[in-house]
Parts: structure tokens; C-alpha cells; sequence
């Protein structure tokens, strides 16, 4: 049991890590990295979504008539957005302002959509918790990561959390301003796609 | 009138919801492989978007604001964006079979799309009139529209050259994407 819970947890962060394994979910990815902290918060604002409604619809998925199971579905994840979006309101303001509309768009990730409609629906609630919990962790650390690359290669700091820079480029260092705007965003992107690829590969 | 028109120009060119915005980008790599599905998709979007963002300003003037449940925004949005899609594609599929069949399998996949969603939000959060709602509507779906197009002619001449295997298929679409966004950023400062 533990280790095929363990397994669910793990297949999110490299066998099926979103976004690169599974390209869903592209508009967050491409629109909240233009730091590393920014890209935690959603990473973590959206694991939270996903963990909470797989749980609720593994739990209800006898219940649910098969026929409205997608709009049953919508109305979960949307209740667990909104609490989410309160949550950050009361705590995190900087953080909320920051991610803007992105942080009701959870509702139509279709990364939470798909893990309940691919997982939650079909398996027991502690699976269905180590599932979001591993994708959700794996979405997280790939916002992470193209968060860092923009903000390093753009801005030439790292921020992990509340707005000072852990980590600076000497001082010549000439910010790539294009990486914080919208090419540099899709760019960099393609470009780690390709390096899992090839990765891979192996 | 002349706001309004800087309002279509800005919508459509310098915040493209697709290449300056990033939303709907899921549909925009999915269904870009070929023409025909490009345009499919554009003319669906566009579709609904207009209808939803006038049935979501009514929703959250005259319902969500007297009761001064604001907060349930995201749930009504959500549902009313699925009943409409829901509410079109049935009314298509009785009226106007020839459109229906021509649009398809995207109508139902616009419920996810969070250009839809996503339009209907910045239309409360910048607090436009009813008319500039519906301008700004349709001036978004126009944008997502000529970007998906656009889109999809390029990645139609990329099928033809012989691309490294590691960055076939998404990569390269991604990197294609980039260079498009590059091009939309020099109608930045037109407004």
C-alpha cells in the first residue's frame, strides 16, 4: 500500500511532470514565471486546488452520476479556487496582486481537470491525494524552474520568497530584458522541453 | 467612439490575449497542426466569447453585486460559461446543422479554454461599460483568432523541414510561438 501510494507521488515529479510530460496547463506556466517566487505561489496555490478536489471527488465518485460528471467536477474545483483566492487575499496579498486573474484561472487549468477526470475518478481518496500531491509538486517545481531561468537570465536575481534576492549576477551583468517578456517566456520554455527530451532519451 | 477604437486595436494587436496575455494557450498548441482545425476553433471562440462576456457582465452587475455575493465570482462564471457552450452547441445542432458540423468537436472544449474565462474577468476587473465589454470581447477573440491562424500557417511550413529530434513537435511549436510573440511586441507604443 505504502509503496504504491509512494509511486503516485512520484510519477508526478518526473514520469509525468507537468507541464513538460504533460503539456497541460501552458497559460500559468507561461505567464506567472517571470520570477521564481511568483512561480512557487501559483505551484503551490494549484497543488492545494488539486490535492482538495481529487480527495472530494474520489470521494464522491460513486455518487456522481456519470452523465454530469465534468460539471460536478467544474463546481468542486471552483469552490476550492475561491478558497484559495480568499486564502491569499487575507495572507499573501503582495503575492495575490501579483498573480492577478491567474489565480481564479485555476478553474480552468486543465491540469485539475484532467487529473480528476483521468485519476480521482476511478481510484480510492488516499491514491487520489498522493496523485495531486506528486503532480501538483512536479507543477510546482517546473514553474520553479523556468521561474528561476527567466528571472536569473532577465533580471539577474533569484527571489524565493518575500522579495529579497538570495542570489545576484556579478556586477557587469547586462539583464536580458527579453526573457521577462512574453517571447522569452515561450522561448525558454521550448527550449527546456527540449532538454527533457534529450534528457530523456538516455 | 474613438476610445473604442483604440480599445479594438489594443485588444486585437498590442495585449494579443494569446502571444502578450498567455491565455488560452492550451487550445493554440493543440489545435494549430492544421489549418482547417485553426480556423475552426478561431470562429468558435469567437462565438462564445462575445456571448459570454455580455451573459457575465449582466451576471455580475445585476445579480452578483446587489446580493453582494462578489466572492462567488469564479463558481458563477464557470457555470455560466459551461451552460452557454452547453446551451450553443444544442441550439446549433437543431438550427444551424451546417455551422454545428463545421465547428465541431471545439465547441465543447471552449468550457476550458481560459481565453473565455479569462476575457470575462478583465472585462469586471477594468470595470468597462456594457459596450466596451462586448467591443472588448470581441476584439480579444479577433486577436486569438488572427494569432492562431497565423499560427498555424507557420507550423504548416515546419511539417515540410527537417527539425532535431528533440525539439520536434511541442518544442519547436513553443519556439515558433516566441518568435511570433517577438513580432506582436512591435505594435507595442502604437496606442
Amino acid at each position: 500500500m505504502a509503496q504504491s501510494l509512494a509511486k503516485e507521488f512520484t510519477k508526478g515529479l518526473w514520469a509525468e511532470i507537468p507541464p513538460f510530460r504533460l503539456v497541460l496547463g501552458l497559460c500559468p506556466t507561461l505567464a506567472v514565471t517571470k520570477s521564481v517566487e511568483n512561480g512557487i505561489g501559483m505551484g503551490i496555490a494549484t497543488t492545494f486546488v488539486l490535492v482538495f478536489s481529487n480527495l472530494l471527488i474520489s470521494l464522491l465518485r460513486n455518487i456522481i452520476p456519470s452523465k454530469v460528471r465534468i460539471a460536478c467536477y467544474i463546481v468542486i474545483v471552483a469552490t476550492f479556487v475561491t478558497i484559495v483566492e480568499l486564502l491569499m487575499q487575507a495572507y499573501t496579498y503582495e503575492l495575490f496582486l501579483k498573480l492577478g486573474i491567474f489565480i481564479p484561472l485555476i478553474v480552468v487549468n486543465c491540469i485539475v481537470l484532467g487529473r480528476a477526470e483521468a485519476f480521482a475518478n476511478k481510484n480510492g481518496p488516499l491514491p487520489s491525494v498522493a496523485d495531486g500531491l506528486g503532480i501538483g509538486m512536479g507543477f510546482t517545481l517546473s514553474l520553479a524552474a523556468l521561474g528561476a531561468v527567466r528571472e536569473l537570465l532577465g533580471n539577474g536575481t533569484l527571489t524565493i520568497w518575500g522579495g529579497t534576492p538570495i542570489f545576484e549576477m556579478a556586477e557587469g551583468f547586462l539583464p536580458f530584458r527579453f526573457m521577462l517578456e512574453a517571447p522569452g517566456a515561450f522561448i525558454g520554455l521550448g527550449l527546456m522541453l527540449c532538454l527533457m527530451n534529450l534528457i530523456g532519451k538516455k | 467612439m474613438g476610445d473604442l477604437f483604440v480599445l479594438v486595436i489594443s485588444c486585437i494587436f498590442i495585449n494579443n490575449i494569446l502571444l502578450a496575455q498567455f491565455l488560452g494557450n492550451c487550445p493554440f498548441l493543440g489545435t494549430s497542426k492544421k489549418m482547417e482545425t485553426a480556423i475552426g476553433m478561431a470562429m468558435a471562440v469567437i462565438f462564445v466569447l462575445v456571448m459570454a462576456g455580455a451573459i457575465t457582465w449582466v451576471v455580475n452587475e445585476y445579480m452578483l453585486k446587489p446580493l453582494d455575493v462578489v466572492y462567488l465570482q469564479t463558481v458563477s462564471f464557470i457555470l455560466v460559461i459551461a451552460a452557454l457552450v452547453q446551451f450553443v452547441e444544442m441550439f446549433l445542432k437543431k438550427s444551424i446543422p451546417a455551422l454545428y458540423a463545421g465547428l465541431g468537436i471545439f465547441l465543447p472544449l471552449i468550457t476550458t479554454n481560459c481565453a473565455v474565462m479569462g476575457v470575462c474577468l478583465i472585462n469586471i476587473k477594468e470595470e468597462y461599460s456594457f459596450i466596451e465589454a462586448l467591443v472588448t470581447s470581441f476584439s480579444y477573440a479577433a486577436g486569438f483568432g488572427l494569432a492562431l491562424v497565423l499560427f498555424a500557417g507557420v507550423r504548416e511550413r515546419i511539417l515540410l523541414a527537417r527539425v532535431p529530434k528533440p525539439l520536434q513537435d511541442t518544442s519547436i511549436g513553443l519556439i515558433t510561438a516566441g518568435i511570433i510573440a517577438l513580432t506582436f511586441m512591435s505594435f507595442k507604443g502604437m496606442v
